[in-house]
């Protein structure tokens, strides 16, 4: 399904993806983990096609397409969907609003008739129970004055709607207390399936407790330096990221 | 020929065309005020008031004062607004035009030009007209109490409430020539009555129209007032406007400036709160694209204690145009308890485009809250990522946020047709 080969990116002159190699397979759920500054969001940006970061070398084939060269939107009509670690207030735009938007464009892309108001609200009620979102939340303005909790919420739902192929996680985690973390876990597990795949972008291993991954990357200094199954993100719980980066950086060295 | 010049031929052949009705008051004034116009000139940019807004460009044309029209019932209306409910009052270049109005059988309301206004209500004229206006230090208002013959004339006796809105559109026939017009409304609210009210300004035709308009409006003593100004004129056109608004204890008036299209665009709006416990709202959109100039000049005057006025202007620039935002407050030391907001945001879409701001309050009470803020910006890079990664295309996104950026200007209007028809307007506007 994705397919990363020594993807290289950039941001002004800071090189930060150095070589990224890897493959993810239809169901499959792989998380990245690793220190502050590795460059996990990063790649999570490059994927979802944040203009920001300069792919400078690499390729990144999706579904058979050439990933890279498609604009966001055409990312998103595709099926990648990117939960963002910091999801942005639209003040104004009512979640409904955007999402109807956003589903009647996706489905332009792909030649469909659009959906209309009652089809729409029906899909919208039946997910929002789905990840147990309140009603009333989707018609103030996206984002705006939502608490953290609310805001990861609203990305999970949105995922819900939009039915990616491969969903990414940016630090979905960061900011949740425990009951917060759940709710989101459980609206993402209710999403897996055969032939949708996640990538899990973390810090903690606290998330993986909830969103149990079939495989563990260790992301340093823009290179993942170790692969590993669910075990893996036990010992870096146990034993913290200090070892990893004394092996790397004696490999590198 | 100097447009100076020109001007002082105007004002000689009204002299002569109003020769032994000059004993009346309006009249009076109107010698006067073209004094004081003489004295004044038509304002420069070394004109503080003025420095960021050359109507230098008046020069270039050959503006007639045309009473005959040149448009057609048709065109008139198929133009927006024109199936707008409410009592239609049509002027074409400042003339009124009773064929394409409504029937005003309605006793509450009369649509004068100031001779006949005189003679029907004398007193409303004698006591409103002119009033508040600043001839003695505005050139152009000084003009348009020199040079007007034509206006609504509103009262709406105490206790009493239209029951339809009023629209008074301004259509300029510009097909064939340069035309201008001095139009002067006068509408007077009793006591506890009530009153909504728009005035839309529209071109048929690419030439340049001048505008030089004065709406008062006086506010009495719980009365309430919702006031909205729709501008859609061509790119040549020239519109300079005063709302002058006077407040009574207890009353309530709203404001909303739309300015959809114009060439060139000065509004003066102008409180004066003149009594207790009022409450007085203004709010404002512009979004010029092209060389399109918008300059929006208010000033909020309070003069007692306990009143209460807010306001929020916003401005969506593109391409090369250009906008100004001047907004005064003041307090004054009787004034104490005075609650006083004003906002001006604004979101810059080209390089080229540019926005001066400036509000100026001046407090002289100590026990008032105040606050002011301005923010002029670019659109936000984050949100239409977020957009797009959610599907939505790039240009689709802008649009989206350019809509909701207007948003809490737009929801403010209460006047449901009103509003769609503005969204209309403002939604192909930002598509273009």
């Amino acid at each position: 399904m994705l397919n990363i080969s020594n993807l290289q990116a950039r941001v002004e002159s800071k090189e930060i993806l150095k070589g990224i190699n890897l493959e993810v397979k239809p169901g499959e759920v792989h998380a990245i983990m690793g220190p502050n500054g590795s460059g996990k969001s990063t790649l999570a940006s490059v994927l979802a096609g944040r203009e920001t970061f300069e792919v400078t070398g690499g390729s990144v084939e999706f579904n058979g397409k050439d990933l890279l060269e498609l604009a966001p939107e055409e990312r998103a009509a595709e099926g990648i969907f990117l939960a963002f670690q910091y999801p942005i207030e639209i003040p104004g735009v009512t979640t409904i609003n955007f999402l109807k938007t956003a589903l009647n464009q996706i489905r332009k892309y792909h030649g469909q008739d659009p959906l209309d108001a009652a089809q729409f609200l029906k899909l919208m009620k039946e997910k929002a129970k789905t990840v147990k979102i309140d009603d009333q939340l989707l018609r103030r303005s996206l984002n705006e004055g939502f608490s953290g909790g609310e805001k990861k919420r609203n990305e999970i739902f949105q995922m819900a709607m939009l039915e990616p192929a491969l969903a990414i996680l940016d630090e979905t985690d960061s900011g949740l207390d425990i009951d917060a973390l759940r709710i989101v876990a459980d609206g993402v597990n209710q999403l897996r399936s055969k032939d949708r795949s996640f990538i899990v972008v973390t810090h903690y291993q606290r998330l993986l407790e909830y969103i149990v991954p079939d495989y563990v990357h260790v992301l340093y200094k823009g290179r993942i330096v170790k692969s590993g199954t669910k075990e893996l993100a036990l010992e870096l719980e146990e034993k913290g990221y200090d070892w990893i980066k004394a092996e790397a950086d004696s490999v590198s060295a | 020929m100097s447009i100076l010049t020109k001007i002082e031929g105007e004002f000689d052949s009204l002299l002569h065309y109003l020769n032994g009705k000059s004993g009346q008051a309006y009249n009076r004034l109107r010698e006067q005020a073209f004094e004081n116009f003489k004295k004044l000139g038509i304002p420069t940019v070394k004109n503080e008031d003025w420095k960021y807004s050359s109507l230098k460009g008046l020069e270039k044309y050959d503006y007639k004062l045309s009473v005959a029209s040149s448009v057609s019932p048709e065109e008139v209306k198929s133009l927006p607004f024109a199936e707008l409910e409410g009592l239609q009052l049509v002027f074409v270049n400042g003339s009124f035009s009773a064929a394409l109005s409504s029937p005003l059988l309605n006793e509450k309301i009369k649509v004068l030009d100031f001779s006949e206004a005189e003679k029907e209500m004398p007193e409303i004229l004698n006591e409103y007209y002119g009033k508040g206006l600043d001839i003695e230090r505005e050139g152009l208002t000084a003009l348009n109490m020199a040079l007007s013959r034509q206006g609504a004339v509103i009262h709406v006796p105490a206790n009493t409430t239209l029951e339809k809105p009023v629209i008074i559109r301004h259509i300029h026939a510009t097909a064939e020539e340069d035309v201008k017009n001095s139009v002067h409304h006068l509408a007077v609210i009793g006591k506890n009555a009530e009153l909504k009210i728009v005035e839309v300004f529209q071109n048929i035709g690419g030439n340049s129209s001048f505008t030089n308009i004065v709406t008062e409006i006086f506010v009495s003593e719980e009365a309430r007032v919702d006031y909205y100004k729709i501008q859609d004129e061509n790119n040549s056109s020239y519109h300079v406007g005063t709302t002058q608004v006077i407040q009574k204890d207890r009353s309530y008036f709203y404001a909303a400036t739309f300015t959809v299209n114009g060439g060139f665009v000065r509004n003066n709006l102008n409180l004066v709160l003149d009594g207790e416990y009022i409450e007085s709202h203004m709010y404002g959109l512009y979004i010029p694209n092209g060389n399109q100039h918008v300059d929006n000049h208010t000033l909020v005057d309070h003069r007692k204690p306990n009143s209460e006025s807010n306001e929020l202007y916003k401005g969506i620039l593109d391409d090369r145009s250009k906008g100004v935002f001047n907004g005064k407050i003041f307090v004054r030391q009787d004034a104490q308890k005075t609650n006083a907001y004003q906002n001006c945001r604004n979101v810059i879409l080209s390089e080229s485009a540019g926005m001066n701001t400036k509000p100026q309050l001046e407090i002289w009470a100590d026990d008032v809250k105040c606050s002011h803020g301005t923010t002029t910006g670019k659109l936000d890079d984050d949100a239409i990522f977020y957009m797009q990664s959610r599907g939505i295309p790039k240009p689709e996104a802008i649009k989206l946020q350019l809509a909701a950026f207007a948003e809490d200007v737009v929801s403010q209007i209460k006047w449901d047709v009103l509003r769609d028809e503005l969204d209309i307007l403002i939604l192909k506007k930002l598509q273009s």
